[in-house]
């Protein structure tokens, strides 16, 4: 199973929603967009592309180390099933009581649209299992959104502020020396 | 959280405070929840023509640069605005051949509700068709002229015979650069045509086609839909009025006319005088009928009525947020089909009459010609019997309205400078030839929520003003000049430059001259010609020290009027962009390369006083090029040495 975090890359981002709209796709029955919407189904969604200013910033849920959703749930749906995996709510476990809702500090766990509970981003663990990317990842047309190891995504933008250190101390391009 | 509206006139403002306060949504915000916007629809670079896609082109470089039939940023752009053009073109063209076919109507053997009430102007126009005029009927002269209209919209063969109004050089312009209108429809379906999946590929002749569809709307549907309109309605004449929402009157029935034709409305306002409803009303403890309007269709009758205004296009919630709107009668175009919502909250009573527009659980009481009169009472009656329902707890009626002077057009405000009996352009050319006045400027269109209400129009407006550019206006950009008082006379002494006030001192003119509605930017072509052909400030529109701008525009129509705008040699501004930005290319094409070949061209700025200036700074390049000499007055931008 793959593993790793999303990270944004917020200068990218159009606000064009394709990742809240294949996020409900990969938590419907359905599958996919048309089918949804064919049967007027609402599987809701994990990302959410909140406005600041003119700019669109996707926020995702964190899958914190030590994550207060999971501390505050007082039956246990909402667990972790390995070191290092993300954080998932067991459905048949969860009362609704809405606790993860209030604790998390990032407002990442919203309501069910159609029935009870919570939702939150599972980082598509059935996608992730077949070796994929989540799907609001693999729908960003514009590479905003990126999955990678924790460590790796750190050394790339490591990379990107060195390279950035390189332009703005020379004359060249980026990269170029 | 209320929505503060900081530029807009104080009836805006507490109206919109009482939408907040009762939880009643708005333009605003729906704007506000529809954030983020998608950036590739913003660009331009979102193509739904094909169901190979949707596609997208990703502006950053990094995916894929084309679609999935291999069509760039440019194309794809180039499509987009291409069948933006279209549909604008359609929207007033259509109207145009409405007009022209109740002119049709009021020349047959049969009883019409309408007649022609300016035959003079029906003169001037059939000559232009070269349709004979001595020694015939009106109604006769009218029949051939509405057939002759009827048929610019289907000519198999040549050109459109109004664009030939146009001034000499323009139209050998035109012709060189094989963009001559040939019929209305014609361009509209071949736009759509090019535009299809696998047909035009190269934007620039995609743009090239579409500036040949605007000037079809310019120069044909739009020009038919005002002079037909002067015809049948009678020519607008200077005269006075109050715009904003505080013309609604707590004692009276108040209908609301909004929508863009002038065929219903005019009627509604003439209906309303009758004394048989007026009775009818004082019998339900009414006070009288008050008729206001909003949008164009307001416009139209302010022009030819002195019907006050009730406001612009983002105020069409706010009126019946009033609580004082017994009925609000439609027709076509810039209709929020969040009206029905709004109107459910309150009892007035909406009702849409165009078998084109119709909305869901709307009560629909159709328009025909044959019996405008029955049908304008029918309305008139329906909101007379709806006064009753009128909950007079839950009116509050802003006690804003402002003084305006409006009904200018191509022939009434050079009559106005020269006189009656020597009618000429002469004073105003003199005027620009002698530095008094540093120019002219067009500034029109819509409001927008993308941008503080009303901010861009009103300093563009005054910035302009300041430096001695007279202002000539229509659509929602007027209905804002007259909430905030600049269509009066004497704003000339508050906001102009000193050569305005003496020009306007002179002749007794607002500095922002009332043009009418939006199909009446063709009274904007029309008098460009007219300066050409006064003499003194060169050959061609694209040599006069003019520029256009519509800073809060919103509609495809407001696209359409920027491109015959911009081919009829015309420097031509807005604030937000075009939905180009995705196309690098097509980007600089259309604000930089087309000036070559029609003289005129695009720009963007966002700033309306820096946009002002850049206008500004056009019309000096201009006056230099026609060596005038420099303004009179010290100036508070200043020309470049």
């Amino acid at each position: 199973m793959k593993k790793g975090v999303i990270t944004i890359r917020v200068q990218r981002c159009l606000g064009c929603k394709s990742c809240e709209i294949a996020c409900a796709a990969a938590h419907s029955v359905a599958k996919d967009v048309r089918g949804m919407a064919r049967d007027g189904e609402r599987p809701g969604h994990r990302v959410n592309v909140e406005p600041c200013g003119r700019r669109a910033v996707p926020v995702h849920c964190n899958h914190c180390e030590e994550a207060a959703c999971m501390a505050a749930c007082p039956t246990g749906a909402i667990h972790r099933e390995g070191e290092g995996e993300p954080v998932l709510v067991d459905v048949g476990r969860c009362i609704g009581c809405k606790m993860c809702v209030q604790a998390c500090p990032f407002g990442v766990i919203v309501i069910n649209p159609s029935g009870k509970g919570v939702l939150k981003c599972d980082q598509c663990v059935e996608r992730l299992a077949r070796g994929e990317d989540p799907a609001c990842v693999a729908a960003c047309p514009t590479g905003a959104l990126l999955f990678a190891e924790p460590s790796e995504a750190a050394r790339a933008k490591r990379r990107r502020a060195a390279r950035q250190l390189v332009w703005e101390q020379s004359e060249g391009e980026p990269g170029e020396r | 959280m209320p929505r503060e509206l900081p530029y807009a006139d104080k009836a805006s403002r507490e109206m919109a405070k009482r939408a907040s306060a009762e939880r009643i949504q708005t333009v605003w915000d729906r704007y506000d929840r529809m954030q983020p916007q998608c950036g590739f629809g913003t660009l331009g670079i979102c193509c739904r023509i094909c169901s190979m896609g949707p596609c997208r082109v990703d502006p950053f470089g990094d995916g894929p640069q084309a679609g999935v039939c291999g069509a760039d940023a440019d194309t794809i752009a180039a499509r987009n605005i291409g069948r933006m053009i279209a549909a604008g073109a359609a929207a007033h063209s259509d109207h145009g051949r409405d007009v022209a076919h109740t002119l049709l109507m009021a020349a047959g053997e049969k009883d019409c509700d309408y007649s022609v009430k300016d035959p003079e102007k029906l003169a001037a126009i059939a000559a232009v068709y070269g349709i004979a005029t001595s020694g015939r009927s009106v109604k006769e002269i009218a029949g051939d002229l509405a057939r002759a209209a009827l048929e610019e919209f289907g000519r198999q063969e040549g050109f459109l015979k109004m664009a030939s109004t146009a001034p000499a050089a323009r139209q050998e312009i035109w012709r060189n650069l094989g963009i001559y209108p040939r019929a209305i429809d014609r361009e509209v379906v071949e736009m759509m045509h090019r535009t299809n999946m696998g047909v035009d590929t190269d934007f620039k002749n995609i743009v090239k086609h579409g500036m040949r569809t605007a000037l079809a709307d310019g120069w044909g549907g739009s020009m038919i839909a005002t002079e037909l309109s002067d015809a049948i309605f009678g020519s607008p004449d200077i005269r006075r009025s109050r715009a904003n929402l505080g013309v609604l009157k707590a004692d009276c029935v108040n209908v609301v006319v909004h929508g863009h034709e002038p065929t219903l409305s005019d009627v509604i306002a003439i209906v309303s005088q009758d004394k048989k409803l007026i009775e009818k009303a004082r019998a339900k403890g009414a006070n009288g009928i008050v008729v206001a309007g909003i949008c164009c269709t307001a416009n139209e009758i302010l022009m030819r009525h002195g019907i006050p205004l009730a406001g612009s296009f983002m105020q069409q919630e706010l009126a019946i947020i009033t609580g004082a709107v017994d009925l609000m009668v439609v027709d076509v175009q810039c209709l929020m089909p969040a009206l029905s919502g709004v109107a459910k909250c309150f009892h007035t009573k909406l009702v849409t009459t165009s078998p084109k527009a119709k909305m869901p659980g709307v009560e629909h009481i159709e328009f025909s010609e044959e019996h405008a009169v029955r049908i304008a009472e029918r309305i008139l009656e329906t909101a007379i019997d709806n006064f009753s329902n009128r909950n007079p707890a839950r009116v509050q009626i802003p006690s804003d309205s402002e003084r305006l002077v409006a009904g200018f057009t191509t022939e009434s405000v050079f009559r106005f400078l020269g006189g009656k009996y020597r009618a000429t352009y002469r004073p105003l050319n003199d005027a620009v030839i002698s530095g008094r006045l540093r120019g002219a400027a067009g500034v029109i269109g819509c409001s927008n929520p993308n941008v503080e209400y009303e901010e861009g129009h009103l300093k563009m407006v005054k910035e302009l003003l300041k430096n001695d550019v007279l202002v000539v206006t229509t659509g929602c950009n007027a209905i804002t000049c007259a909430k905030h008082g600049l269509l009066k006379p004497e704003a000339a002494f508050e906001f102009g430059g000193k050569g305005l006030q003496e020009i306007c001192g002179a002749v007794g003119i607002p500095p922002v001259l009332h043009v009418g509605s939006c199909v009446d930017n063709s009274r904007i072509l029309r008098t460009l010609a007219n300066i050409v052909a006064e003499g003194g400030l060169g050959a061609d529109i694209s040599d006069l020290p003019v520029a256009g701008a519509a800073p809060e525009w919103m509609s495809e129509k407001a696209v359409a009027i920027g491109f015959y705008f911009v081919a009829s040699g015309v420097y031509t501004m807005i604030c937000q962009p075009l939905p180009v930005e995705g196309s690098r290319n097509l980007h600089k094409y259309l604000t930089e390369e087309v000036e070559a070949q029609t003289g005129g061209k695009w720009a963007f700025e966002i700033d309306p006083v820096e946009a002002a200036r850049k206008m500004i700074r056009h019309i000096d390049k201009k006056r230099k090029a026609l060596k005038l000499k420099p303004p009179m007055y010290e100036q508070p931008f200043k020309p470049e040495p």
